[in-house]
Parts: structure tokens; C-alpha cells; sequence
């Protein structure tokens, strides 16, 4: 097992733990939680695609000059792509939080069982 | 129990498919055309050592300021949620009236020396990010993030600051209009909009070279760091 495979396990697995908070959890801010491990091991999975076998960061210094850099560095596609992924999973969870304060505003309550009157 | 069944159901199946997706995964020996086109040309076209702040602020700069918006639009929406004037003004018990008007917690005196020591050094330290985006790890994202980090700690140890929202509306306005200024200067001057081949790509590998990226970097990060600030400012100003 090479050390991208481990990874790429790792996030598939903490995908399933989040999805999992999120369909069991009745309290909203476990599911929250549970939305952002979920988009946590997304991001693990994403920058483990763009690992190439003893690959450096893509960074041209002394330790990687750039003749050698097509031959070492690492995709830098998936990191370029996981940045953008983490801001917008922040935007996504402070939305879902600011919404989680006016619904526990509304109810007193964080359970989902309490706004069950307009499921349908 | 139905809807736990269903759950986990659903939840089995995805696991199969991960588990091919996991079984089948060959660790990449070379680099794809596209990832080796671009490790080659941002050093050479750009002169960036750092690729990925290369992409994300010149080849996929447009994205970046796609992403800016989204960030802007969450700031805007979560003002509507939980802006001035949102509050319900009937906030239930009595007991509740008396605790509103008095003065916040103050906070232990762990967390306001620590705060003391720390808050200069994180906002150095965003700076640092910040500046450096193009030559290591870091970039506007990033610094921007820490500044945000450094306007919490402030929070937690003094409960009574006052962040000004509309300095950070003008500073965070400022910097979104001068992003879109220097896009224009690439559409005129360069290749294209956002080109950071605007100013010359000085020695590679100093502070002050690869263009436009160390000033679009500095730009990004102000916008990210107020917006955020905004962001944290509201959930904070709803709690009391």
C-alpha cells in the first residue's frame, strides 16, 4: 500500500463517517459537523488523486530546480482545486450555521424532529 | 428505525462503490500533460516558484474571483440572516431582559495574555503568508484566514472590542474594485484579463517579482480577511 493509496482510503472513509452524521444525526449542529467531515475527506481525496510517486510540493527552489520539476513535483491541479474547495466549504458551514441560530431562534430547539410542520 | 435502515442502505452501497474506487487506485508515476504543461510554465512565464499560487492567480484568476464573490455573497447573507434588526425583539423570558443589558463576560486572564502575546505575532504572520504566497506556501486565501483567526482571538479575550464594520465594508469595496482594476490592466497591457504580466517579472525567486502576483496576493487577502472578519463580527453581535 503507497502512502497516496492510504490517503486516498482515509478521506473516502471520513466522506462516509460525515454522511453517515449527517442521515443518523438529529441535532443540527451534528449534522453540520457531519457536512463538514464530509467535505474534509473530500479534500483529503482530491489532493491524494494528485500525488505522484516521490513527488515534492510543486515549489521551484534549490531543493527543486526546474529541469527537474515535470520529472518531481506533485500535480498541482488537485491542490490549486482543494484551495477553492476549503474556502467555499467554510462559506457553505457559516451560512448553515447562521441558519442553525435563526431556526433554534424560531423553536427553541436544534432537534430536526421540531421542524417537521412543513416537511412536505 | 426505517430511516436508519434507509441510511444505512444508502450508506453500504456508497461504500462499495469507494471501495473500487479504492482497490482500483494506481499511484500516478508521471505527471498528466496539463499538470507538466503548467509546472513548466509558471516558473518560465510568470516567474513564480510557487505553481499553484501561479494557477490559482493568473491562469485561473478569473475562478479566484468567482470565489471571492461567493465569499462577499456569504458575508451579504449572512448579514440578512442575522443582521441589526433581525432579532426578534420578544426574546421570551423575563429573566433574559436583565442579562442582555449587562456587559459582557469578561474572559480569563489566560486568554487576554495570551492574547496580548499572540495577536501581533499571528498578524505578522498573516502578513508573512500573505507577501510570500508566490515563492512558498501561502497565498491571499490563506493569509486572509489568518488575519480572521487573529480577529477571534481579539474577540475571545476582549468581549467589549468594537470591530468597525464599515472601515472593513471600505477596505474589503477597495480591494474588490482594485482586482478588477488590475484584470483590466491585464486586458489591456498583457495577455488577457487578470494577466499578472502587467509589471516586469523581476529576479526570480525574490520578494518583489512575478508580476502583478504579490499585489493581486496582498488585494485577496484584505478582501478575504474583512470578509471573514464580517462573518465572525455577525455571529458575535447576534449572541449578545
Amino acid at each position: 500500500m503507497t502512502i497516496s493509496h492510504a490517503v486516498l482510503t482515509t478521506g473516502l472513509l471520513l466522506t462516509l463517517i460525515g454522511m453517515w452524521g449527517m442521515l443518523t444525526q438529529r441535532n443540527i449542529l451534528r449534522i453540520i459537523i457531519g457536512f463538514a467531515l464530509m467535505g474534509t475527506g473530500s479534500h483529503i481525496v482530491i489532493v491524494a488523486v494528485g500525488y505522484v510517486a516521490n513527488g515534492t510540493a510543486p515549489i521551484i527552489d534549490d531543493a527543486l530546480p526546474l529541469s527537474e520539476a515535470a520529472a518531481r513535483a506533485v500535480d498541482p491541479v488537485p491542490s490549486a482545486l482543494a484551495v477553492t474547495a476549503i474556502v467555499i466549504g467554510l462559506a457553505v458551514t457559516a451560512v448553515m450555521l447562521a441558519f442553525a441560530i435563526r431556526l433554534y431562534g424560531a423553536k427553541k430547539s436544534l432537534s430536526i424532529d421540531a421542524f417537521a410542520d412543513s416537511k412536505w | 428505525m426505517m430511516r436508519l435502515a434507509a441510511a444505512a442502505c444508502l450508506l453500504l452501497a456508497l461504500g462499495a462503490i469507494f471501495a473500487t474506487i479504492s482497490l482500483d487506485f494506481r499511484e500516478r508515476t508521471a505527471l498528466p500533460p496539463l499538470a507538466a504543461a503548467y509546472v513548466e510554465m509558471v516558473p518560465r512565464e510568470l516567474g513564480a516558484p510557487n505553481v499553484i499560487t501561479g494557477i490559482l492567480l493568473n491562469y485561473r484568476a478569473f475562478d479566484t474571483i468567482g470565489e471571492v464573490a461567493v465569499l462577499f455573497m456569504v458575508a451579504a447573507g449572512i448579514g440578512l440572516l442575522l443582521g441589526p434588526g433581525r432579532k426578534p425583539k420578544d426574546a421570551g423570558r423575563p429573566g433574559d431582559a436583565a442579562r442582555d443589558e449587562s456587559e459582557p463576560e469578561p474572559s480569563t486572564e489566560i486568554v487576554r495574555n495570551g492574547a496580548d502575546v499572540m495577536v501581533p505575532l499571528i498578524a505578522l504572520f498573516a502578513v508573512y503568508i500573505v507577501l510570500h504566497g508566490h515563492l512558498g506556501p501561502g497565498g491571499g486565501f490563506q493569509g486572509g484566514a489568518v488575519v480572521a483567526s487573529c480577529v477571534l482571538l481579539m474577540l475571545l479575550a476582549r468581549p467589549d472590542y468594537r470591530i468597525r464594520l464599515a472601515q472593513l465594508s471600505v477596505a474589503e469595496s477597495l480591494a474588490g474594485v482594485f482586482i478588477v482594476l488590475a484584470g483590466m490592466a491585464g486586458l489591456v497591457f498583457a495577455g488577457g484579463f487578470l494577466d499578472s504580466r502587467v509589471l516586469p517579472l523581476g529576479e526570480f525567486g525574490t520578494l518583489f517579482s512575478a508580476g502583478a502576483i504579490p499585489i493581486l496576493s496582498v488585494l485577496l487577502g484584505t478582501k478575504v480577511g474583512c470578509e471573514l472578519s464580517v462573518i465572525i463580527e455577525r455571529f458575535r453581535a447576534w449572541g449578545r
